[in-house]
Protein backbone atom coordinates (compact mmCIF):
# COMPACT_ATOMS: atom_id res chain seq x y z
CA UNK A 1 0.00 0.00 0.00
CA UNK A 2 1.74 3.63 -1.10
CA UNK A 3 1.16 6.46 1.12
CA UNK A 4 -0.36 9.89 -0.41
CA UNK A 5 -0.85 11.58 2.20
CA UNK A 6 -3.28 15.19 1.22
CA UNK A 7 -2.28 18.41 1.56
CA UNK A 8 -5.63 20.99 2.30
CA UNK A 9 -4.81 24.27 1.05
CA UNK A 10 -4.79 26.85 3.89
CA UNK A 11 -7.42 29.59 3.16
CA UNK A 12 -8.68 32.80 4.62
CA UNK A 13 -11.12 30.71 6.27
CA UNK A 14 -9.15 30.77 9.27
CA UNK A 15 -10.11 34.14 10.01
CA UNK A 16 -14.02 33.30 10.73
CA UNK A 17 -13.37 29.90 12.02
CA UNK A 18 -13.35 31.53 16.01
CA UNK A 19 -14.21 35.00 16.72
CA UNK A 20 -10.58 34.97 18.61
CA UNK A 21 -9.20 35.22 14.67
CA UNK A 22 -11.07 38.55 14.18
CA UNK A 23 -9.78 39.80 17.15
CA UNK A 24 -6.35 39.17 16.79
CA UNK A 25 -6.67 40.58 13.52
CA UNK A 26 -8.39 43.57 14.75
CA UNK A 27 -5.05 44.46 16.53
CA UNK A 28 -2.69 44.00 13.94
CA UNK A 29 -4.50 46.41 11.77
CA UNK A 30 -4.45 48.52 14.91
CA UNK A 31 -0.79 49.51 13.58
CA UNK A 32 -1.98 51.08 10.17
CA UNK A 33 -4.24 53.64 12.19
CA UNK A 34 -2.01 54.13 14.95
CA UNK A 35 1.10 54.51 12.51
CA UNK A 36 -1.18 56.52 10.51
CA UNK A 37 -1.48 59.14 12.85
CA UNK A 38 2.27 59.39 13.63
CA UNK A 39 2.87 59.81 10.21
CA UNK A 40 0.43 63.01 11.06
CA UNK A 41 2.20 63.98 13.57
CA UNK A 42 5.76 64.22 11.73
CA UNK A 43 3.86 66.28 9.12
CA UNK A 44 2.67 68.66 11.74
CA UNK A 45 6.03 68.99 12.94
CA UNK A 46 7.57 69.76 9.16
CA UNK A 47 4.25 72.34 9.21
CA UNK A 48 5.28 73.83 12.21
CA UNK A 49 9.14 74.18 10.94
CA UNK A 50 7.75 76.15 7.65
CA UNK A 51 5.95 79.15 10.15
CA UNK A 52 3.48 80.49 12.16
CA UNK A 53 0.78 80.39 8.48
CA UNK A 54 1.72 76.87 7.68
CA UNK A 55 1.46 75.83 11.39
CA UNK A 56 -2.09 77.48 11.36
CA UNK A 57 -3.06 75.87 8.13
CA UNK A 58 -2.09 72.30 9.41
CA UNK A 59 -4.43 73.12 13.04
CA UNK A 60 -7.09 73.99 10.58
CA UNK A 61 -6.93 70.78 8.74
CA UNK A 62 -7.08 68.85 11.63
CA UNK A 63 -10.54 70.29 12.58
CA UNK A 64 -11.96 69.13 9.51
CA UNK A 65 -14.72 66.35 10.00
CA UNK A 66 -12.56 63.85 8.01
CA UNK A 67 -9.68 64.41 10.18
CA UNK A 68 -11.59 63.87 13.25
CA UNK A 69 -13.27 60.94 12.61
CA UNK A 70 -9.77 59.28 11.44
CA UNK A 71 -8.16 60.44 14.82
CA UNK A 72 -11.55 59.24 16.31
CA UNK A 73 -10.89 55.89 14.90
CA UNK A 74 -6.91 56.06 15.59
CA UNK A 75 -7.74 56.69 19.37
CA UNK A 76 -9.83 54.20 19.44
CA UNK A 77 -7.51 51.59 17.86
CA UNK A 78 -5.12 52.86 19.86
CA UNK A 79 -7.25 51.83 22.93
CA UNK A 80 -8.30 48.78 21.88
CA UNK A 81 -4.17 47.45 21.07
CA UNK A 82 -3.12 48.91 24.36
CA UNK A 83 -5.91 47.39 26.60
CA UNK A 84 -5.66 43.74 24.56
CA UNK A 85 -1.88 43.85 24.65
CA UNK A 86 -1.53 44.69 28.08
CA UNK A 87 -4.36 42.15 29.26
CA UNK A 88 -1.90 39.12 27.41
CA UNK A 89 1.28 40.63 29.80
CA UNK A 90 0.53 38.07 32.31
CA UNK A 91 1.84 35.56 29.94
CA UNK A 92 4.52 37.18 28.92
CA UNK A 93 5.80 38.22 32.48
CA UNK A 94 4.92 35.75 35.04
CA UNK A 95 6.05 36.51 38.73
CA UNK A 96 6.74 33.71 40.70
CA UNK A 97 7.25 34.92 44.79
CA UNK A 98 8.32 32.03 46.78
CA UNK A 99 5.75 29.10 45.99
CA UNK A 100 2.95 30.87 43.90
CA UNK A 101 2.65 33.02 41.21
CA UNK A 102 1.66 36.49 41.46
CA UNK A 103 -2.00 36.89 39.94
CA UNK A 104 -2.81 38.12 36.06
CA UNK A 105 -5.03 40.74 37.95
CA UNK A 106 -2.13 42.46 39.60
CA UNK A 107 0.38 42.34 36.71
CA UNK A 108 -1.82 43.65 33.84
CA UNK A 109 -3.16 46.25 36.65
CA UNK A 110 0.54 47.39 37.21
CA UNK A 111 1.05 47.87 33.64
CA UNK A 112 -2.54 49.46 33.22
CA UNK A 113 -2.00 52.30 36.06
CA UNK A 114 1.75 53.01 34.71
CA UNK A 115 -0.16 53.76 31.85
CA UNK A 116 -2.71 56.09 33.30
CA UNK A 117 0.25 57.79 35.39
CA UNK A 118 2.34 57.91 32.22
CA UNK A 119 -0.95 59.52 30.04
CA UNK A 120 -1.42 62.12 33.08
CA UNK A 121 1.60 63.29 33.34
CA UNK A 122 2.17 63.96 29.46
CA UNK A 123 -1.10 66.12 29.91
CA UNK A 124 0.22 67.91 32.49
CA UNK A 125 3.44 68.89 30.05
CA UNK A 126 1.03 69.10 27.64
CA UNK A 127 -0.26 71.96 29.93
CA UNK A 128 -4.16 70.40 29.93
CA UNK A 129 -4.79 71.13 33.46
CA UNK B 1 -31.33 6.59 29.71
CA UNK B 2 -32.50 9.51 27.15
CA UNK B 3 -31.54 8.64 23.43
CA UNK B 4 -31.44 11.14 20.41
CA UNK B 5 -29.92 10.96 17.06
CA UNK B 6 -26.93 13.17 15.60
CA UNK B 7 -25.70 13.72 12.44
CA UNK B 8 -22.23 13.61 11.79
CA UNK B 9 -20.62 15.29 8.88
CA UNK B 10 -17.43 13.21 8.63
CA UNK B 11 -14.33 14.30 6.14
CA UNK B 12 -13.75 10.83 4.31
CA UNK B 13 -10.01 10.45 2.32
CA UNK B 14 -8.95 7.13 0.83
CA UNK B 15 -5.72 7.80 -0.84
CA UNK B 16 -6.10 4.51 -2.94
CA UNK B 17 -9.21 6.20 -4.23
CA UNK B 18 -9.45 9.38 -3.37
CA UNK B 19 -8.14 12.51 -5.07
CA UNK B 20 -9.34 14.78 -2.46
CA UNK B 21 -11.67 14.20 0.60
CA UNK B 22 -15.10 14.50 0.81
CA UNK B 23 -17.58 14.59 3.05
CA UNK B 24 -19.96 11.81 4.43
CA UNK B 25 -22.98 12.14 6.41
CA UNK B 26 -23.21 9.54 9.08
CA UNK B 27 -26.79 9.37 11.56
CA UNK B 28 -26.09 8.10 15.11
CA UNK B 29 -28.13 7.07 17.82
CA UNK B 30 -26.41 8.53 20.69
CA UNK B 31 -26.64 8.87 24.48
CA UNK B 32 -26.81 12.03 26.59
CA UNK B 33 -23.07 11.09 28.26
CA UNK B 34 -21.55 10.34 24.94
CA UNK B 35 -18.65 12.21 23.53
CA UNK B 36 -18.03 12.62 19.44
CA UNK B 37 -15.68 9.71 19.94
CA UNK B 38 -18.36 7.47 21.23
CA UNK B 39 -20.22 7.98 18.09
CA UNK B 40 -17.51 7.53 15.59
CA UNK B 41 -16.71 3.76 17.33
CA UNK B 42 -20.62 3.61 16.88
CA UNK B 43 -20.28 4.42 13.44
CA UNK B 44 -17.20 1.88 13.23
CA UNK B 45 -18.30 -0.69 15.08
CA UNK B 46 -22.25 -0.61 13.52
CA UNK B 47 -21.98 1.33 10.39
CA UNK B 48 -19.07 1.86 8.42
CA UNK B 49 -15.65 -0.22 9.48
CA UNK B 50 -13.33 1.54 7.14
CA UNK B 51 -13.85 4.86 8.80
CA UNK B 52 -10.45 5.43 9.89
CA UNK B 53 -8.93 7.35 13.39
CA UNK B 54 -6.80 7.73 16.15
CA UNK B 55 -7.80 7.39 19.58
CA UNK B 56 -6.94 5.56 22.87
CA UNK B 57 -7.34 6.65 26.51
CA UNK B 58 -10.61 7.65 25.90
CA UNK B 59 -9.97 10.42 29.31
CA UNK B 60 -7.99 13.43 27.86
CA UNK B 61 -4.55 11.59 28.85
CA UNK B 62 -3.25 9.98 25.11
CA UNK B 63 -3.59 13.38 23.25
CA UNK B 64 -4.50 10.80 20.13
CA UNK B 65 -8.01 12.08 19.10
CA UNK B 66 -7.83 15.49 17.90
CA UNK B 67 -9.47 16.89 15.00
CA UNK B 68 -11.86 19.41 14.06
CA UNK B 69 -15.34 19.28 15.44
CA UNK B 70 -16.98 22.18 13.72
CA UNK B 71 -13.67 24.08 12.97
CA UNK B 72 -12.25 24.23 16.52
CA UNK B 73 -9.56 22.00 17.39
CA UNK B 74 -11.18 19.85 19.99
CA UNK B 75 -10.00 16.22 21.68
CA UNK B 76 -13.29 14.06 20.53
CA UNK B 77 -13.06 12.06 23.85
CA UNK B 78 -13.54 15.51 25.54
CA UNK B 79 -16.51 17.26 22.91
CA UNK B 80 -20.27 16.04 24.60
CA UNK B 81 -22.25 15.53 21.86
CA UNK B 82 -24.89 17.50 24.46
CA UNK B 83 -23.06 20.77 23.72
CA UNK B 84 -23.57 20.57 20.03
CA UNK B 85 -26.72 21.41 18.20
CA UNK B 86 -27.85 20.37 14.49
CA UNK B 87 -25.17 18.50 11.89
CA UNK B 88 -21.35 18.20 13.55
CA UNK B 89 -18.72 18.85 11.22
CA UNK B 90 -15.50 16.49 11.88
CA UNK B 91 -12.14 17.00 10.07
CA UNK B 92 -8.79 15.94 10.79
CA UNK B 93 -7.19 18.31 12.17
CA UNK B 94 -6.26 21.55 10.87
CA UNK B 95 -2.71 22.32 9.17
CA UNK B 96 -1.33 18.45 9.08
CA UNK B 97 -1.49 16.51 5.79
CA UNK B 98 -4.40 14.11 5.51
CA UNK B 99 -3.10 10.39 5.83
CA UNK B 100 -6.73 8.52 5.30
CA UNK B 101 -10.49 10.50 6.76
CA UNK B 102 -9.28 11.88 10.35
CA UNK B 103 -6.13 10.39 10.47
CA UNK B 104 -3.06 13.44 9.99
CA UNK B 105 0.47 13.15 9.28
CA UNK B 106 2.44 14.20 12.54
CA UNK B 107 5.77 13.77 11.55
CA UNK B 108 6.30 16.77 11.14
CA UNK B 109 5.67 17.76 14.67
CA UNK B 110 7.48 14.44 16.05
CA UNK B 111 10.66 15.85 13.98
CA UNK B 112 10.42 19.71 15.79
CA UNK B 113 9.50 18.16 19.56
CA UNK B 114 13.29 16.29 18.68
CA UNK B 115 14.75 19.54 18.22
CA UNK B 116 13.87 21.33 21.06
CA UNK B 117 15.32 18.22 22.97
CA UNK B 118 12.79 17.85 25.76
CA UNK B 119 14.36 15.87 28.25
CA UNK B 120 16.94 16.66 31.09
CA UNK B 121 20.47 18.10 30.10
CA UNK B 122 22.11 17.81 33.80
CA UNK B 123 24.15 20.98 34.45
CA UNK B 124 27.00 18.44 35.22
CA UNK B 125 27.05 14.99 34.81
CA UNK B 126 26.22 13.02 38.98
CA UNK B 127 26.89 9.61 39.64
CA UNK B 128 24.21 7.44 40.55
CA UNK B 129 25.35 6.85 44.21
CA UNK B 130 25.47 10.96 44.68
CA UNK B 131 21.85 10.76 44.42
CA UNK B 132 19.13 12.25 43.03
CA UNK B 133 18.54 15.74 42.06
CA UNK B 134 16.77 17.63 44.46
CA UNK B 135 13.90 20.50 44.03
CA UNK B 136 12.20 22.23 46.00
CA UNK B 137 7.95 23.19 45.49
CA UNK B 138 8.62 26.34 44.33
CA UNK B 139 11.30 25.23 41.62
CA UNK B 140 8.74 23.02 40.68
CA UNK B 141 5.55 25.16 40.54
CA UNK B 142 7.74 26.81 37.65
CA UNK B 143 7.61 24.61 34.82
CA UNK B 144 4.63 22.50 36.06
CA UNK B 145 2.16 23.57 33.96
CA UNK B 146 4.01 22.61 30.76
CA UNK B 147 4.66 19.43 31.95
CA UNK B 148 0.94 18.68 31.42
CA UNK B 149 1.16 18.65 27.59
CA UNK B 150 -0.15 15.27 25.77
CA UNK B 151 1.16 16.54 22.14
CA UNK B 152 -1.77 16.14 21.02
CA UNK B 153 -1.03 19.29 18.78
CA UNK B 154 -4.29 20.83 18.79
CA UNK B 155 -2.47 23.91 19.12
CA UNK B 156 -1.10 23.27 16.04
CA UNK B 157 -4.38 23.28 14.30
CA UNK B 158 -5.33 26.63 15.94
CA UNK B 159 -2.26 28.38 15.06
CA UNK B 160 -2.38 30.50 11.74
CA UNK B 161 1.40 31.06 12.19
CA UNK B 162 2.20 27.29 11.89
CA UNK B 163 -0.92 27.12 8.75
CA UNK B 164 0.97 29.53 6.75
CA UNK B 165 4.45 29.07 7.75
CA UNK B 166 4.71 25.46 8.47
CA UNK B 167 8.37 25.93 8.84
CA UNK B 168 7.57 27.26 12.08
CA UNK B 169 8.66 25.36 15.19
CA UNK B 170 5.14 25.20 16.66
CA UNK B 171 3.44 25.98 20.24
CA UNK B 172 3.86 22.85 21.48
CA UNK B 173 7.41 21.97 20.81
CA UNK B 174 8.73 25.70 21.90
CA UNK B 175 6.26 25.25 25.38
CA UNK B 176 8.48 21.77 26.04
CA UNK B 177 11.74 23.29 25.21
CA UNK B 178 11.04 26.05 27.74
CA UNK B 179 9.91 23.77 30.26
CA UNK B 180 13.25 22.20 30.60
CA UNK B 181 15.11 25.16 30.43
CA UNK B 182 12.86 26.66 33.56
CA UNK B 183 13.70 23.24 35.39
CA UNK B 184 16.23 23.87 38.20
CA UNK B 185 17.82 20.69 37.64
CA UNK B 186 18.99 21.65 34.12
CA UNK B 187 21.39 22.89 32.36
CA UNK B 188 20.93 22.20 28.60
CA UNK B 189 19.16 25.81 27.57
CA UNK B 190 22.49 26.86 25.61
CA UNK B 191 21.31 23.92 23.31
CA UNK B 192 17.73 24.42 23.16
CA UNK B 193 18.05 28.45 21.92
CA UNK B 194 19.34 27.64 19.01
CA UNK B 195 15.92 26.42 18.08
CA UNK B 196 14.23 28.28 20.59
CA UNK B 197 15.44 31.83 19.75
CA UNK B 198 15.80 31.09 16.16
CA UNK B 199 13.60 33.05 14.00
CA UNK B 200 11.75 30.37 12.68
CA UNK B 201 11.26 29.12 16.67
CA UNK B 202 9.57 31.51 19.32
CA UNK B 203 10.44 34.76 17.00
CA UNK B 204 7.84 33.53 14.40
CA UNK B 205 4.82 33.69 16.99
CA UNK B 206 2.69 36.87 16.37
CA UNK B 207 0.64 36.13 19.58
CA UNK B 208 -2.62 35.62 18.38
CA UNK B 209 -3.00 33.06 21.76
CA UNK B 210 -5.04 30.79 20.11
CA UNK B 211 -2.87 27.67 21.36
CA UNK B 212 -3.49 28.69 25.10
CA UNK B 213 -6.79 28.90 24.33
CA UNK B 214 -7.60 25.47 22.70
CA UNK B 215 -5.12 23.51 25.17
CA UNK B 216 -7.62 20.67 26.55
CA UNK B 217 -4.66 20.79 29.65
CA UNK B 218 -4.61 24.36 30.15
CA UNK B 219 -0.86 24.60 29.30
CA UNK B 220 0.07 28.19 28.31
CA UNK B 221 1.89 28.16 25.47
CA UNK B 222 1.62 31.77 24.09
CA UNK B 223 2.40 32.61 27.87
CA UNK B 224 6.38 30.16 27.10
CA UNK B 225 6.20 31.57 23.62
CA UNK B 226 6.67 35.11 24.88
CA UNK B 227 8.92 34.03 27.85
CA UNK B 228 11.60 32.47 25.37
CA UNK B 229 11.63 35.82 22.94
CA UNK B 230 11.93 37.40 26.07
CA UNK B 231 14.55 35.77 27.59
CA UNK B 232 15.99 35.70 23.91
CA UNK B 233 16.32 39.66 23.65
CA UNK B 234 18.14 39.94 27.32
CA UNK B 235 20.32 37.12 26.01
CA UNK B 236 20.95 39.10 22.43
CA UNK B 237 21.69 42.62 24.74
CA UNK B 238 23.66 41.01 27.01
CA UNK B 239 25.85 39.40 24.39
CA UNK B 240 26.29 42.46 22.76
CA UNK B 241 26.50 45.21 25.40
CA UNK B 242 28.30 43.60 27.93
CA UNK B 243 29.56 40.52 26.38
CA UNK B 244 31.95 40.00 29.70
CA UNK B 245 29.00 39.10 31.79
CA UNK B 246 28.04 36.37 29.05
CA UNK B 247 31.44 34.51 29.34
Amino acid sequence: MSRKPYVREMTSEWITRHPRYLRYLLREFSCLFIGGWTLMMVWGLARLAQGPAAWAAFLETLQSPASIVLQALALAFAVYHAVTWFNLTPKALPVQLGDEFVADGVISGAHFAVWGLLSLVVLLLAGAF
Amino acid sequence: MSERRVELDVLRYNPETDRAPHFQRYSVPCREEWVVLDALNHVKENIDPTLSYRWSCHMAVCGSCGMMINREPKLACKSFLRDYQGVIRVEPLAHFPVERDLVTVIDDFVAKLARVKPYLIPKEPKALEAGEYRQTPAQLKRYKQFTLCINCMLCYAACPEYGLIPKYLGPAAIALGHRWNQDSRDGGRDQRQEELAATEGAWECSFVGACSEVCPEHVDPAGAIQQVKIRSTVDWYLEHTMPWLTK
